[in-house]
Parts: C-alpha cells; sequence; structure tokens
C-alpha cells in the first residue's frame, strides 16, 4: 500500500484536497491572528529603532555644535577677562604714579614751608637779640659812665649836647 | 510494518483518514503554537515572540537569498507556514506511532507521498501562477525558450522532476525514518535483549529524526523559494 500511497483503492483525491485546503486555511489564520500582528510589530519595532537612531544622530551633532559653542564662548570669556586683568594692572601702574608724584611734591611743599618758617624764626630772634643787645649795651653803658663820669665831664658832655642842639636849630 | 490505512469514501473521493487526522492536527498544532508567540506581542520580544521572530527572520533570509525583498516580501507567509507545518509534520511521528485494528492511525503526514506531492504541486503551481502575474504571460513564456528554443522538451521535463523530486525527497527522508523507528520499537518488543540491543540505536535515531526532520522543513522552504525567484525573478 505503500507504493505512493496511494493503496490501490481508487484515486486518493480526498486526501488531496483535504490537505490543499487545510493548508491554505492555515496559512491564512496564520496571516490574521499571528504573523499578520507579529509583521506588524516587527515592522513598527523596525521604524522606532531607525526613529531612535535619527533621533540620538540628531541629539549626538546638537550636542556637538553646543559643545563647540560653548568652547568659543570659554575662549571669548578668557580672553575678556585677560584684558580687563591687563586693563586694571595698567590703570593700577598709572596711579601708583600719581601717588608718588603726589607725595614727592606734597614733601617738596612741607619742606619749603619749614625753611621758611626757620628764616622767618631766624629773623625775629635776630631782632630780639639786637634790641636785647642794644638794651643791655645801653644799660652797661650807663653803669660805666654812672661809674668812671666826674661831675665836670658831665656838664661837658652836656653843654657839648646842648650847643648841638642849638647847632642843629 | 505492512499496516492498512483507514480509508473512507466520500462523493467519489477517497480519504485517508488517518491523513486526514495528522493533517489537521499538525495545522491544529502550528496554529496554536503561532498564536501563543504572539498572544502577548511587544516592542521588546521575550520567550515565544523571540523564536517566532527569529523563524520570521530565518525565513526572511531564505527568500532574500533568492530574490530581492521587493519581490519575495509577497512569499514571506508561504515560507512561515511551509516551514512550520513540515517540520511540526516531521516531528509528529517521531515519538510514537498509532496502530488500531492493523490501520496505522498516528503518522507524521509526510510520511505520505500525498501529502508531500500535494504540498510540492501546489508550490509548483504558485510559482507559476506569480510567474505569469508578476512578469507577464509573454515573459514567462520566453521563460520555456530561453536560452534556446531546443531546451523546450527539457525544460517542461524540468517542471515534473522539480515537482516530484521536492514532493519525494520530503517523503522519502521522513518515511524511512518512520519505516527504522517501526523496525527499532518491533525488536524493542521482542524481548529483554532485544530492548537492550535496540534502546541506544533507537535514541540516536530519534535524534538523527529531528536534525533530519529540521533540515527537511529549511531544505522545502528553500527550494520553494528557488522555484519562485526562477519564474519570477527578470534577468532570465
Amino acid at each position: 500500500m505503500f507504493v505512493l500511497g496511494a493503496g490501490g483503492h481508487g484515486f486518493n483525491g480526498g486526501d488531496i484536497a483535504f490537505q490543499l485546503v487545510m493548508f491554505l486555511l492555515l496559512m491564512f489564520l496564520l496571516r490574521k491572528y499571528a504573523f499578520g500582528p507579529l509583521m506588524g510589530v516587527m515592522k513598527q519595532r523596525e521604524e522606532h529603532i531607525a526613529n531612535e537612531i535619527e533621533q540620538a544622530e540628531k541629539h549626538h551633532q546638537e550636542a556637538k555644535k553646543l559643545a563647540e559653542e560653548q568652547r568659543e564662548l570659554m575662549k571669548k570669556s578668557r580672553q575678556e577677562a585677560q584684558a580687563l586683568i591687563e586693563e586694571a594692572r595698567k590703570l593700577g601702574e598709572e596711579q601708583k604714579e600719581q601717588i608718588i608724584q603726589a607725595a614727592r611734591q606734597e614733601a617738596e611743599r612741607l619742606k619749603e614751608a619749614a625753611k621758611k618758617e626757620i628764616a622767618q624764626e631766624k629773623e625775629q630772634a635776630m631782632v630780639a637779640l639786637r634790641q636785647q643787645v642794644a638794651s643791655l649795651s645801653v644799660l652797661i653803658a650807663s653803669k660805666v659812665i654812672e661809674k668812671e663820669l666826674s661831675e665836670q665831664d658831665q656838664a661837658k658832655l652836656i653843654s657839648e649836647y646842648i650847643q648841638e642842639v642849638g647847632e642843629s636849630r | 510494518m505492512h499496516h492498512e490505512a483507514p480509508l473512507y469514501t466520500l462523493f467519489g473521493l477517497t480519504f485517508n483518514l488517518a491523513n486526514v487526522l495528522m493533517i489537521t492536527v499538525t495545522s491544529v498544532i502550528v496554529f496554536v503554537i503561532a498564536v501563543l508567540a504572539t498572544r502577548n506581542l511587544a516592542m521588546k520580544p521575550t520567550g515565544m515572540q523571540n523564536f517566532l521572530e527569529w523563524v520570521m527572520d530565518f525565513v526572511k533570509g531564505i527568500i532574500k537569498s533568492n530574490m530581492d525583498w521587493k519581490t519575495g516580501g509577497r512569499f514571506h507567509m508561504l515560507g512561515m507556514t511551509l516551514i512550520m507545518y513540515i517540520f511540526v509534520a516531521n516531528m509528529l511521528g517521531l515519538p510514537f506511532s498509532v496502530v488500531i485494528d492493523n490501520k496505522l492511525w498516528w503518522k507524521s503526514p509526510t510520511a505520505d507521498p500525498v501529502v508531500t506531492l500535494t504540498l510540492a504541486t501546489m508550490v509548483v503551481a504558485l510559482s507559476h501562477y506569480y510567474g505569469i502575474k508578476l512578469n507577464g504571460f509573454k515573459e514567462y513564456a520566453k521563460g520555456f525558450v530561453s536560452p534556446m528554443p531546443i531546451l523546450f522538451p527539457l525544460k517542461i521535463i524540468e517542471e515534473f522532476a522539480n515537482t516530484l523530486t521536492l514532493g519525494l525527497r520530503l517523503y522519502g527522508n521522513i518515511f524511512a525514518g518512520e519505516i527504522l523507528l517501526a523496525l527499532l520499537a518491533g525488536s524493542l518488543a521482542t524481548g529483554v535483549g532485544g530492548t537492550i540491543a535496540a534502546i541506544i540505536p533507537t535514541i540516536a535515531w530519534q535524534g538523527f529524526s529531528i536534525f533530519v526532520g529540521a533540515i527537511q522543513a529549511f531544505i522545502f522552504t528553500m527550494l520553494t523559494m528557488v522555484y519562485m525567484a526562477h519564474k519570477v525573478s527578470h534577468d532570465h
């Protein structure tokens, strides 16, 4: 009976028809209930992954750009800071110069004033000294005169003075 | 060995009820496996879904190795159904066979040439159908006389040879496997000595049959796509 399964009892058409119908039915059912949805999910996943990759690429690009920008900014701010420091240093130098100048002038001025004062004091002292000397010499003179001038001499002196006075008149 | 088939005649068609039963069982098993695997579809596949997706990709690979996916995509379902159906069918006869009243009821449906030749004829017929549908009748007819008109008889023979080899290869492999399993099982039942002698070859042959069953399912699907590509592709 296994000679090609025909069995010798007529045409085995029932098996053929049944196998065909079952296979086609199975294919249809599988497509509808199993593989169709599965394929959908697989396609969906494919799209999802493609999307994600695209997104990731985009993000990457963006991040790169941002980093570049950040670097640029950093460089700029560093330069700015450098410039600021330079300027401050220059300003400080200038101020230092000014302060020194002012101090020097002040010192000069003070010296001048002190010198002047010293001179004045000296003058005053001289005047006072001179007066003192004069009065002292007069005193000494009068003392000496008192002691040595005799009556005669005095008279003579007085008469001289009187004469002088008279002449000048 | 020579069991009879439970035949039944209806409307002038003879049904082998064992075939009817096993075809139904195979179809139901395939359908249940596929539906269970795709019951909870998720973007992140787990367990059975992974397995079925692997099968999908595997069949996709078979098709892609024969034609471009734009043309071959329509055969994805056919390939999936074929590979799963034939694999399950090949496996069914392995664990046991059931004989009632000297009539063989439980076996691999693919151990019957009627079943395998039906599948083979269906595949070849489909390849002709798609050949005409996709390339037009003129291109299709030209395929029979190219590269030389003298090859026309050979081309005609080739179509029948393809059908026969496709069906009989599967049938031969599975039927031979079952015959040997039945012989081994027969000697298992002869006594203690027979059991001890036959147990290791039985296990080995069952393992080998699983391998053969898988390979045959793959080959059938592969050749289906080869014949399809042969008819469908433009550069022939």
